[in-house]
């Protein structure tokens, strides 16, 4: 490939992209999709529809339009259980969020099935949502938590996941792409050797899903994490995967309506999959512009992304790393990489990189970005993370690049 | 906005800080962290005769905002009576640090010193922040 050549065309995607076609003065350059993307028209409209021509409530309705939002809510579940080659709708539970998802899993399965003296295996490079409700249950139950380093390079080390696994460990959570570093994990390997040992794992997809391709039937995870509104859909909802025979056999996570087939004064019996872990009305609006979402990644092809975000990254990375006073955590190889450079400016604070890049109108993230275990280990208070997705382009970067040389500037560096 | 923000006194006071480090066994501390981005501070202070602060020092990490107001506001209360220190006010922080329109996020890496400085006086005095200060 030619360097700065791309496999989509961010000119004409940006034309489906609201924000980006507002009249301003300075053109808005968005490099922060790790922590929100933007939406399409499509996705916006398709959750409009929904509350302008078949609002209702799922499920219970016999009229029409109430059919109409059953099945348009099913019809989303149906498009995320293909996207990650799920083995059934059954397998797809409508949460808020990775971080409810996961919580649900510690609060259910992990309340089950951690005793006191086992242990849940997590790594460095994990962010709060994958730690703290671990630590919580480990906590309540007398469990211990262990973590995995990350090394000089960013990366995790296979032997230490095999040497760190024994037979009380029933978990391995983890995340498969670093929101900080980049890092790309091995997933399916470590997934293998975990599940040698006797280990389930939960995979945090939240930074790989909306980028790459996450089979989970290839991959084989037994749970997997991510959210929509990092993958150009709405925000307030999340997937949790699940194998069935998991799910099967697992506690509900709240209790209400919805997820009962039958309720009496002192018992009731739990629905069917995969409402039994969908108490109360859901985010029916929100299920309906995933869907939406997930049909417009289709159509540019999630190969074709990930390629595009591959080139960016990897001038991006070339670029960043040849300017001077300049650290860049993580694997320098862009294939290694998810599309996301986190950088320190010697001598600036990363909170002050970002008030001055936007200055120049260029919107990036300063801070731990949730993951303050990594930044002690990286030995820094923060770092400043520019991240890509579809409508990102190569002028964005040169503002950035930009932006990067006023920050020296100010502080005449 | 926010590149005039960066004036040559914060980059002074944020490349050349006063008043920092740590004081044998001070007579009030105090720490805190800027939920926002984790920077810490920290200050302790050593009182002389008639509850004057005779000696302040800070120390942590963060960004030239929150550094440059520590420096300032340590030089703006030595040698103050506790009670006056008590009743500084953000405004007259602000306006020395030359910054009154920081925005709301970038405000509070400025207003972290002021915070920790009022934790260390009234856990001193035995109380909680209370007025306004319960706001910074
Ligand atoms: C790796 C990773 N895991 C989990 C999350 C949490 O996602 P959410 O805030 O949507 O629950 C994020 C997003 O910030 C993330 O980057």
């Amino acid at each position: 490939m030619i360097k700065g050549s791309l496999t989509l065309d961010p000119k004409i995607i940006r034309q489906d992209f609201p924000i980006f076609q507002q009249a301003v003065a300075k053109p808005l350059v968005y490099l922060d999709s790790a922590a929100t993307s933007q939406r399409p028209s499509k996705v916006i409209d398709a959750e409009m529809e929904y509350y302008q021509k078949y609002n209702s409530n799922v499920h219970r309705g016999v009229y029409r339009i109430s059919v109409e939002a059953t099945e348009a809510y099913e019809r989303a579940r149906e498009k995320v259980a293909r996207f990650i080659n799920a083995r059934s709708p059954k397998e797809i539970i409508f949460v808020r969020s990775t971080t409810e998802a996961i919580n649900l899993i510690s609060q259910t399965w992990g309340r089950t099935n951690i005793q006191t003296g086992d242990n849940v295996l997590l790594t460095e490079m994990e962010h709060h949502s994958n730690i703290v409700p671990w630590m919580m249950l480990c906590k309540e139950k007398g469990a211990s938590l262990r973590y995995l380093e990350v090394d000089d390079d960013g990366f995790l080390s296979l032997d230490q996941l095999d040497s760190s696994l024994d037979n009380r460990s029933k978990l391995l959570a983890f995340t498969h792409a670093s929101n900080v570093l980049g890092t790309i994990n091995p997933a399916k390997e470590m997934i293998r050797r975990a599940h040698d040992k006797g280990a389930l794992v939960v995979l945090d997809s939240a930074q790989t899903t909306p980028h790459m391709t996450t089979d989970v039937r290839d991959l084989d995870c037994d749970f997997m994490a991510f959210s929509g509104h990092k993958m150009l859909g709405p925000t307030g909802i999340g997937i949790l995967y699940a194998r069935e025979e998991i799910l099967d056999r697992m506690e509900p996570f709240l209790y209400g309506g919805d997820m009962i087939k039958e309720v009496h004064k002192d018992s009731a019996r739990w629905n069917d999959l995969p409402w039994k872990f969908e108490a109360g009305t859901p985010n029916i609006a929100g299920a309906i512009g995933l869907g939406a979402a997930i049909d417009y990644i289709n159509g540019l092809g999630i190969d074709q992304i990930r390629a595009h975000e591959r080139a960016i990254t990897s001038r991006a990375l070339d670029m960043v790393q040849s300017i001077p006073g300049i650290t860049v955590y993580g694997p320098k190889d862009p294939d290694k990489r998810a599309g996301l450079i986190s950088f320190n400016i010697k001598g600036v604070h990363a909170h002050d990189t970002a008030s001055i890049l936007d200055t120049h109108n260029v919107c990036i993230r300063a801070g731990h970005h949730c993951a303050q275990p990594l930044m002690e280990k990286l030995g820094v208070p923060a770092t400043t993370r520019a991240s890509f997705y579809v409508y990102n382009n190569n002028e964005d970067i040169d503002m950035l690049i930009h932006g990067i040389e006023a920050v020296k500037g100010v502080f005449k560096l | 906005m926010s590149e005039d923000l960066y004036k040559e006194i914060i980059l002074d006071y944020y490349k050349n800080p006063r008043n920092y480090g740590t004081l044998e066994n001070p007579d009030m501390k105090a720490m805190d962290t800027n939920p926002l981005c984790g920077d810490e501070l920290e200050m302790q202070i050593k009182l002389g005769e008639s509850d004057k602060i005779a000696d302040i020092r800070f120390n942590g990490k963060g960004c030239a905002i929150s550094m440059a107001s520590a420096s300032i506001l340590t030089e703006m209360v030595q040698g103050k009576k506790i009670e006056d220190a008590r009743q500084f006010n953000k405004e007259e922080l602000l306006g020395a640090m030359g910054t009154p329109n920081l925005g709301p996020v970038r405000i509070k890496c400025a207003l972290l010193p002021l915070k920790v400085l009022k934790l260390a006086i009234y856990s001193h005095l035995g109380k909680v922040l209370e007025g306004d200060d319960r706001n910074l």
